[in-house]
């Protein structure tokens, strides 16, 4: 009878036998846990209000994941009482939908950001980044001052919204014609022409590092942080509904 | 008895066989070295977090670029130069046959250390893809690809030519994990870049799926680099240094295979309570339970190999380091199904507790394992007769026990602390505590995981001491140009 035992003694006398089986025990977890994920529709629920980052945004998301913001803050609110009441409604799949590659986190040293758009001020985020102990003495996060004296041109970013379309984001051909001249406008003290409005709703526009001779990383990083967590309306979305069941 | 070749490594040498040592001992050098400089950069981290003005103010030196150097330098530099130069030395005493492939062991060695330096200094230097364990630029993948696969073929060229009838057990778990992190390593990987020239690039998932391939990339990641592979040292080095055959072949063969089937599936239990489906979650939970049978069974097997020669403990401290090894690794591997369950999970996730376990599993399991290792090897690589000073390695031991024990114990009170800090409301129905309360409290305990890291590091710098010296001024083995076919001191 063919036991474990038996089925062993055979591969462990024949190499590539072993390679085989060991490579077949190990493919059946994976394959099972997320094939479906891309397959069942459920998965990611519908909701109105996600777009895709604008160019400003992606550049301050990008500067999130260089300095590792995301091996202190998480960005995933569960569902629990003490966290939407700290934090605000929990996380749906459909906010990260376009995240490549997703910023959950596994740590909070610091508290959670996916919320924490227009929570606080610019003026704020500035001074908190440049010397978080000024505003917060307790706190434990590095100072990033530089951010602030760092220049950010964003004349490659249309090839960072190509490649994102590679993997999925649907930027459209305007978005991605825009995005040079997108970037710059959104970090002007003016506001951006109305037709910035058209291509990235809810975006807003404004010198964001309170320097409007430049834009730096501080204004990307900024612009990112203020727009988070407030795509999706929530009061109107149900997210146990039928359909999203 | 038909498998009696297969429970003692490499005990009844017949025809002389030239190994090749040279890479071997080129790896193990590298692993004190990087061993050094990870804890290093582990105390240094553990100190800005206590400090905050460690950081510097400057880009290259904050916490958020040098955590990753720090995990990839204990992980992959310390970790995978031990599990890459033990496996050649293991597989070639096993199958008695010199290692396959010219110069391919040449180039494994020197393109994984290039793949080291590479992606620690794009930490440095900003560029990470932003994914945990996973940090480097598709270039550095890229490159750790070719190399990888480099390694799966000199070992299995070993592996088929040797001319023992069996595969010895060190050789499956060493095989579980070249393969699987191959896989892991390609598909967590896959991502589009901007440019050729450019080291940005997107990955090729988003959210949810991004998730849990991540996770099940890192959980296996600990899996089959910090688990199977280490595991692949423990059953040569703990029969070899007690003496003793493996205590049970059968458990062996049961236990690879379940662990290696289960572990897989463990990886949701990193996403409880997140976006991830419901069904993923309570899977991943499931066999994270089940996982707790396979990983006690080869801690079983382990410990119950020495038995008759507990006597040693006393007086062999090499033997020490292994068997506290064992002794973490059952540890970690109850503490971490126990953290899988969701409740449990609701509470520990996000706090320190997850650091403290990684660091129980770690510190006291890869690295002592490791350490026992190295002197097991060092004296019979170099044609020492044993390791210059037993005091030192005493000494070592005791530190690194002590620091473990800090590290773990102030881990598990911050990390339960804050977990209750976090939900703890007041008698108005108000939540009790803002998060910046919750962080001035860790700061006893950052210092207290500081100062066990700090006797850690301390240890380790003990024993880099002590192997240099024994290199240098050890006696040398009278006689024998193949010291590892000598039965153990």
């Amino acid at each position: 009878m063919a036991n474990i035992y038996s089925i062993h003694d055979a591969l462990q006398k024949h190499s590539i036998k072993l390679l085989v089986g060991i490579v077949a025990a190990v493919s059946v977890g994976g394959l099972v846990e997320i094939a479906p994920l891309f397959l069942i529709e459920s998965t990611i629920e519908k909701v109105d209000g996600m777009r895709p980052y604008t160019p400003l945004e992606l550049a301050g998301r990008n500067i999130y994941i260089r300095e590792g913001c995301y091996l202190c803050h998480s960005q995933q609110i569960r569902p629990f009482r003490d966290e939407v009441e700290r934090y605000g409604p929990y996380s749906l799949a459909a906010e990260s939908m376009y995240d490549h590659p997703f910023q959950w986190g596994s740590k909070r040293t610091g508290p959670d950001l996916a919320r924490v758009g227009g929570k606080y001020s610019d003026d704020w985020h500035v001074r908190h980044l440049s010397n978080p102990q000024s505003v917060v003495p307790e706190s434990v996060m590095p100072s990033y001052a530089f951010l602030a004296t760092t220049p950010i041109s964003g004349a490659d970013i249309a090839d960072h919204l190509k490649t994102l379309r590679v993997v999925g984001v649907p930027y459209t051909d305007d978005q991605i014609a825009n995005a040079t001249q997108d970037f710059a406008a959104q970090a002007t003290p003016d506001g951006a022409p109305a037709d910035f409005a058209a291509r990235y709703a809810k975006a807003s526009s404004r010198d964001f590092d309170g320097n409007p001779e430049q834009v730096t990383e501080m204004d990307a990083l900024v612009a990112y942080l203020q727009m988070l967590g407030t795509l999706v309306d929530f009061p109107k979305i149900v997210p146990d509904a039928d359909f999203n069941r | 008895m038909t498998m009696s070749a297969s429970l003692s490594p490499g005990q009844s040498p017949d025809a002389p066989v030239a190994y090749r040592d040279d890479v071997v001992r080129w790896f193990m050098i590298a692993a004190v070295f990087w061993a050094v400089v990870g804890m290093l950069v582990g105390v240094l981290i553990a100190a800005q977090l206590t400090f905050p003005a460690l950081n510097l103010g400057l880009p290259w030196t904050s916490f958020g670029r040098l955590r990753p150097v720090h995990t990839s330098g204990v992980i992959f530099a310390f970790g995978g130069s031990m599990l890459i130069g033990t496996s050649f030395y293991i597989v070639q005493r096993t199958c008695k046959a010199r290692l396959f492939g010219g110069f391919a062991p040449v180039f494994v060695f020197w393109g994984y250390q290039f793949f080291i330096v590479m992606a620690a200094l794009s930490y440095v230097l900003g560029g990470s893809q932003g994914k945990e364990y996973a940090e480097p630029e598709w270039y550095v993948d890229l490159w750790l690809a070719v190399v990888w696969v480099t390694y799966l073929v000199v070992f299995m060229g070993t592996i088929i030519k040797r001319k023992e009838p069996h595969i010895y057990v060190s050789l499956w778990y060493f095989l579980a994990f070249i393969v699987t992190i191959a896989v892991l390593h390609i598909v967590n990987n896959l991502a589009v870049p901007v440019s050729f020239f450019g080291t940005k690039s997107y990955s090729a998932f988003s959210g949810v799926q991004d998730a849990m391939t991540q996770w099940w990339y890192g959980h296996n990641a600990v899996g089959f680099f910090l688990t199977a592979g280490f595991l692949g040292m423990m059953y040569y080095f703990v029969p070899k240094q007690a003496e003793r055959p493996i205590w049970s072949y059968r458990l062996s063969i049961v236990s690879f295979w379940s662990l290696i089937f289960v572990y897989i599936w463990a990886g949701p239990h990193h996403l409880h309570y997140t976006a991830l489906p419901d069904w993923v979650q309570t899977l991943g939970m499931t066999f994270s339970i089940i996982l707790w049978m396979p990983s006690w069974a080869s801690m079983v097997n382990g410990i119950m190999t020495v038995s008759g020669r507990w006597d040693r403990l006393r007086t062999d401290p090499i033997l020490r380091f292994l068997v506290v090894a064992v002794a973490f690794y059952g540890m970690s591997t109850f503490e971490g199904p126990l953290m899988s369950i969701r409740a449990v999970n609701g509470l520990s996730h996000y706090t320190d507790w997850t650091v403290g376990h990684v660091h129980s599993g770690a510190l006291g399991w890869n690295a002592f394992i490791s350490f026992g290792a190295l002197y097991y090897l060092f004296p019979k690589l170099w044609g020492r007769k044993e390791i210059y000073s037993q005091a030192a390695i005493r000494l070592h031991f005791w530190l690194g026990t002590v620091g473990i024990v800090l590290y773990i114990t102030a881990m598990w009170a911050s990390g339960i602390m804050q977990g209750l800090m976090w939900r703890a409301y007041d008698s108005l129905g108000f939540l009790q505590y803002s998060f910046i309360e919750t962080v001035a409290a860790m700061h006893p305990f950052y210092a207290i995981r500081t100062l066990g890291g700090l006797c850690f590091l301390t240890g380790t710098i003990i024993m880099a001491w002590n192997l240099w010296m024994t290199v240098k001024a050890g006696k040398p083995v009278e006689a024998s140009p193949r010291p590892a076919l000598q039965p153990a001191e």
